[in-house]
């Protein structure tokens, strides 16, 4: 049976100031120097909803953590931390991306939109607007991933099929709604918008290439 | 990024190469495709080009993960990492395709056949990338793609991708069947290829071609399906893919 340094050190020295968390490596709570690694710290530059900000970043920083820690927008949320269930939606130069599945010295030089960029003057997003309206959340720890993607869609597609929906959220698990609500929140979204996408306006910054 | 976020991968040196986007296209050129390391998953399911000279890989392409791992994920990470599981390295194995590798040293073309070498593990020198990877085109062939998987856009359980090329007589000169997530890298059936060469495609020989498929995988279990499971999604597979092909011989011809 193989034992962990950190139980090592909590159970056996006593020394129980290095916590342990999630086990698996995620939370860092655990985490001491050992004398290895060369952490290198980057200065990186990036547009959020509109502001600018500089800030001195570690290498391995992931850009949502990054968000929520160094920029304090905790508008982004923190699921599971290796990409599946969406939480941490935001866009990235125009498209949705998981912010956990990049770097934060990834992001240099990036324009970034995330959820408090949605109501920026404190009145809902009419996609906001539709989510409360049609019971489109429950507990709503998934629901600022599933805005972004919401808007993701209402973007390239306007008119959306139930099952187009359906797919744009593919990337976003919620554990409340079971989808019905969020799917129909987002048909009604649409209905909303009709004619009005300059009101989102998230892709206008778009410069990746295409192919 | 999942490997490193889970520790199970921990690099001393990372480098972010997303700002070379001159490894960013699609171009035809000379019968096949070649497309660039850095072009997205959502570059390759809307690619025009694409659709004209190999539309099996738009049409597989949504099927890969789900819209933000689509604008992020890279076709060249993808054949990289090598996933036995994933849509992109098997149908480069299937088609025949070539991973093109560069280090400081230079640059060098690896067939497919060659470059997966098992789970996860490719022939990739330490200091070499993938910078380009070439499909033959499909023009003139006709194909069928399908994959099943707990739920859309997850690890799939298992995938076959068939594109065969008819004579006038509708007998089959040139085919190839390509099996994944049964194996430590995507498979070709080759017994099952041979017995569709030469041949007109009828339902027994759909049966027969869909048996030796199964038998030529290596399938292993685990938490999410046994391997006579995954055999068995194969046999149904191939004869699904078969079937499309035989129904509709001129939908797809490109």
């Amino acid at each position: 049976m193989t034992r962990h340094a950190s139980d090592l050190i909590g159970d056996d020295l006593g020394l129980t100031g290095a916590h342990v968390g999630r086990e698996h490596g995620l939370c860092d709570c655990c985490t001491m120097p050992t004398g290895k690694e060369a952490m290198t710290r980057h200065a990186i530059t990036l547009t959020v909803n509109g502001s600018s900000y500089t800030r001195e970043v570690d290498a391995r920083k992931l850009l949502s953590d990054f968000i929520r820690d160094d920029l304090g927008l905790t508008g982004t949320h923190v699921g599971c931390e290796h990409g599946l269930c969406g939480c941490c939606t935001i866009f990235l130069n125009g498209v949705t991306v998981k912010s956990c599945l990049t770097l934060a010295v990834q992001a240099d030089g990036a324009e970034l939109k995330t959820i408090e960029g949605l109501a920026p003057d404190g009145k809902f997003h009419p996609i906001q607007e539709a989510f409360w309206e049609n019971h489109g959340l429950q507990c709503g720890f998934c629901t600022p991933g599933m805005l972004m993607s919401a808007v993701h869609l209402l973007e390239k597609n306007p008119n959306p099929t139930e099952q187009e929906i359906r797919k744009a959220i593919g990337g976003n698990l919620c554990r409340c709604t079971g989808y019905v609500n969020i799917v129909k929140s987002i048909k009604s979204a649409a209905e909303k918008m009709a004619g009005k996408l300059e009101l989102t306006n998230f892709s206008s910054s778009s410069d990746l290439p295409s192919s | 990024m999942p490997v490193i976020n889970m520790r199970l991968a921990q690099p001393a040196v990372l480098v972010d190469i997303n700002r070379i986007s001159s490894l960013d296209f699609i171009k035809a050129e000379n019968g096949s495709v070649a497309i660039g390391a850095l072009t997205r998953h959502a570059s390759v399911a809307s690619s025009e080009v694409l659709k004209q000279s190999c539309p099996m890989l738009p049409y597989a392409a949504q099927f890969v993960a789900d819209v933000q791992v689509r604008n992020r994920g890279t076709f060249g990470g993808s054949i990289s990492n090598a996933d036995p599981a994933a849509q992109f390295p098997a149908l480069v194995y299937t088609l025949g395709g070539e991973i093109t590798a560069r280090d400081s040293k230079g640059s060098r073309r690896i067939p497919a056949a060659e470059f997966f070498i098992a789970a996860l593990t490719t022939a990739l020198k330490p200091s070499e990338m993938v910078t380009e990877v070439r499909v033959p085109s499909l023009q003139g062939k006709i194909w069928s793609f399908r994959v099943v998987a707990p739920r859309a856009g997850d690890t799939v359980l298992a995938g076959v991708a068939v594109a065969c090329e008819l004579d006038t007589d509708g007998n089959c000169r040139w085919a190839r069947i390509g099996m994944f997530g049964v194996g430590p890298t995507p498979l070709r059936a080759s017994m099952a290829e041979e017995k569709l060469l030469g041949n007109r495609l009828e339902e027994k020989l759909i049966g027969e071609i869909a048996e030796r498929a199964a038998a030529e995988t290596q399938a292993g279990s685990d938490v999410y399906a046994s391997a006579s499971y995954r055999r068995e999604l194969i046999r149904w597979l191939v004869a699904w893919n078969l079937r499309q092909i035989q129904g509709n011989p001129q939908e797809k011809k490109r």
